[in-house]
């Protein structure tokens, strides 16, 4: 405290105010526990489906065809006699792998090249914003579509063409936000404190700019996972016999006339996983929007 | 305030031209001055006479692209103008360092207070870890932080406005740099918290026989901590003096407008503010002759025509101004 005396007019910051710092708990609520609970479990299963004791999920059971659940299928099998339990646990696989890792594709490229052309603006901008502007004026689907088609669709692959599609959406947030947080007087000073170009990217926009662009990312995931259930039930995802969401869907409408419940297995389990995504990302926004907060 | 030797920073005829679509915006045009270790320059002026880019171009941090320079920035025998680009950067925040206007705005609102300090300290002194983070909190308490260790810890929006000016001083001071830039440091904050900081400037400029420029509009924040005033109009400095010459018997029309604006205690009440009529000049197509031409009572046509240029007006020669037709000095000296 004896730096005090040296300075007989400081600003009174009571000392309890200073120990615990002062926040207003803003809690998260169960319409974020409930969604990342699900999530959890989700994942948590997925990854962990070939340690469980569950039926192969390509075996077929020819003493077991189109059955209805009971205690050796808990959800039943479908016409070939696979566990729809299993399928599902292992479709969720390629649901997750695909949809979580074409949005961290699509994030890191989208994201350097919109820090660099929201902060160095110019030329490079115009390069980077003509660039994706080409990309966004391909059909994304039918890209999709055509080159599955003629090549085959591996996981690689989906994850390859649809990370690319979803870069110029996060280059486009990520500038936006670059440009915001570079016109505030930090970005100044860290220069006037002899940082580099670089260094003002990496250490003083990254970690505003990384808020907003991992939230929309969640968004971006979800919509992915939509998509792949779309290909794949088009066929063009991973080929028979694993299972995937979408193909399961697919499957399941040839039995719809007896074993009518089959389709809304993975078709519930792609609803629910989406819908927590979008409801955890919501709660995020709104937590760290800043327009509605304090500042 | 009498140090001998050369001084530490000398500005000759600086000029620096923004390149806007409308042309070129002369925002600092032909600016000489010095500054010597221990000392404080104010530069004073109003809103766009060019003292924020003036402070930006000493430490060259102006965009290459839309800025052209002219003119020699004598910094310790060296021009800044010429140096390169990463002995700029080592010379940025370890000899030369800034605090600027907004602390909201100039400190990381993402990034703990601990964590902005310690970045400096590593680039410029290789100070990491431990040692980093003890010199973190001598600066903390040398720029006055009650329970600096706790403050480490915490993020800018938990801080006051004048606790958050605090540590972007103690940024700015963590290499002892030898020139201060001070630009606007207490515009943003409240009445009761400027002097705080102001005095807080000036005994660390003591402490660390430092050299600062002290950029202000307010002509009572530079009376009372400066030893030398650079009265700037339009780009150019108009008057120059030792502060207590300045205040005594000002020269310019231009700096005798300025103080006559202050409101003054002592007025009656509901007296009108003494505001200067009229606006700026357009610094892409200033006026040919005097720039405070348009606004000054006392223009005749030399001032519309001939530009006046910066004279000694005093027998020692410090004081400088530039003026057709100097306000009568009232303690005119022999």
């Amino acid at each position: 405290m004896n730096a005090l005396a040296d300075d007989p007019g400081h600003e009174t910051a009571s000392p309890v105010g200073a120990t615990i710092p002062m926040r207003v708990r803003d809690r998260l609520g169960l319409r974020f526990w409930l969604p990342a609970a699900w999530i959890t479990m989700v994942v948590v299963l997925a990854a962990t489906a070939s340690l469980l004791p569950l039926p192969s999920p390509i075996e077929t059971d020819f003493t077991a065809l189109s059955n209805w659940p009971d205690r050796a299928h808990w959800f039943g099998t479908d016409q070939l006699g696979r566990d729809i339990l299993s399928r599902a646990i292992f479709g969720a696989r390629i649901s997750l792998t695909v949809g979580l890792l074409a949005p961290a594709l699509g994030l890191g490229i989208g994201m350097l090249l919109g820090m660099t052309a929201g902060y160095f603006r110019g030329r490079v901008e115009i390069v980077i914003g003509a660039a994706m502007d080409a990309v966004m004026a391909f059909p994304g689907i039918l890209v999709v579509l055509a080159v599955t088609a003629y090549v085959g669709a591996s996981v690689p692959l989906l994850v390859i063409l649809l990370g690319v599609l979803t870069v110029p959406t996060f280059m486009r947030v990520a500038r936006a936000n670059t440009l915001v947080f570079a016109q505030h007087d930090f970005v100044l000073a860290a220069r006037a404190m002899g940082a580099t170009h670089w260094r003002v990217l990496s250490l003083e926009l990254l970690p505003n700019v990384m808020i907003p662009i991992l939230i929309y990312a969640l968004l971006v995931v979800s919509r992915i996972i939509v998509v792949e259930g779309v290909l794949s039930f088009l066929g063009l995802s991973l080929p028979a016999p694993w299972p995937t969401w979408g193909n399961m869907i697919a499957d399941g409408q040839v039995e719809l006339a007896t074993l009518p419940y089959i389709p809304f297995i993975p078709a519930a389990l792609m609803f629910l996983t989406v819908l927590s995504i979008n409801l955890i990302g919501e709660r995020l926004r709104a937590r760290t929007d800043l327009r509605g907060s304090v500042l | 305030m009498m140090d001998a030797g050369l001084p530490l920073l000398e500005v000759t005829d600086l000029a620096t031209h923004f390149h806007t679509q409308r042309g070129l915006l002369r925002a600092v045009d032909g600016v000489s001055f010095s500054v010597r270790r221990g000392q404080t320059l104010g530069i004073v002026g109003e809103s766009g006479s060019g003292k924020s880019a003036l402070a930006r171009t000493i430490i060259r941090i102006l965009s290459k692209r839309h800025t052209t320079t002219t003119g020699r920035i004598t910094f310790e025998g060296r021009d800044l103008l010429t140096v390169s680009e990463p002995d700029m950067r080592d010379i940025r925040g370890r000899d030369i360092a800034m605090v600027f206007q907004d602390p909201t705005s100039s400190l990381n609102p993402v990034k703990q207070v601990g964590v902005q300090i310690e970045e400096v300290l590593a680039r410029h002194l290789g100070l990491r870890g431990r040692a980093a983070q003890t010199r973190a909190i001598e600066l903390l308490t040398s720029v006055g932080m009650p329970l600096p260790q706790e403050r480490l810890h915490q993020y800018p929006h938990q801080l006051s406005g004048g606790m958050r000016q605090r540590v972007a001083i103690a940024i700015a001071l963590a290499c002892e740099p030898k020139l201060l830039i001070a630009d606007e440091p207490t515009t943003a904050l409240d009445v009761t918290i400027q002097a705080q900081i102001l005095d807080l400037l000036h005994r660390r400029q003591k402490a660390h026989h430092m050299a600062m420029i002290l950029i202000s509009h307010d002509l009572g924040v530079v009376a009372g901590y400066t030893d030398t005033v650079a009265v700037m109009y339009a780009g150019q400095i108009v008057e120059q003096a030792s502060t207590r010459s300045l205040f005594r018997n000002c020269r310019m029309p231009y700096t005798a407008a300025l103080m006559r604006s202050a409101p003054n205690l002592s007025d009656p009440p509901h007296t009108r503010l003494r505001a200067i009529t009229g606006r700026p000049p357009d610094m892409v197509l200033p006026p040919p002759g005097c720039r405070f031409e348009p606004r000054c009572d006392d223009a005749t046509d030399i001032c519309r025509n001939r530009r006046p240029a910066l004279s000694a007006s005093d027998a020692d020669g410090t004081h400088r101004y530039a003026c057709w037709h100097p306000v009568a000095s009232p303690g005119a000296s022999a």
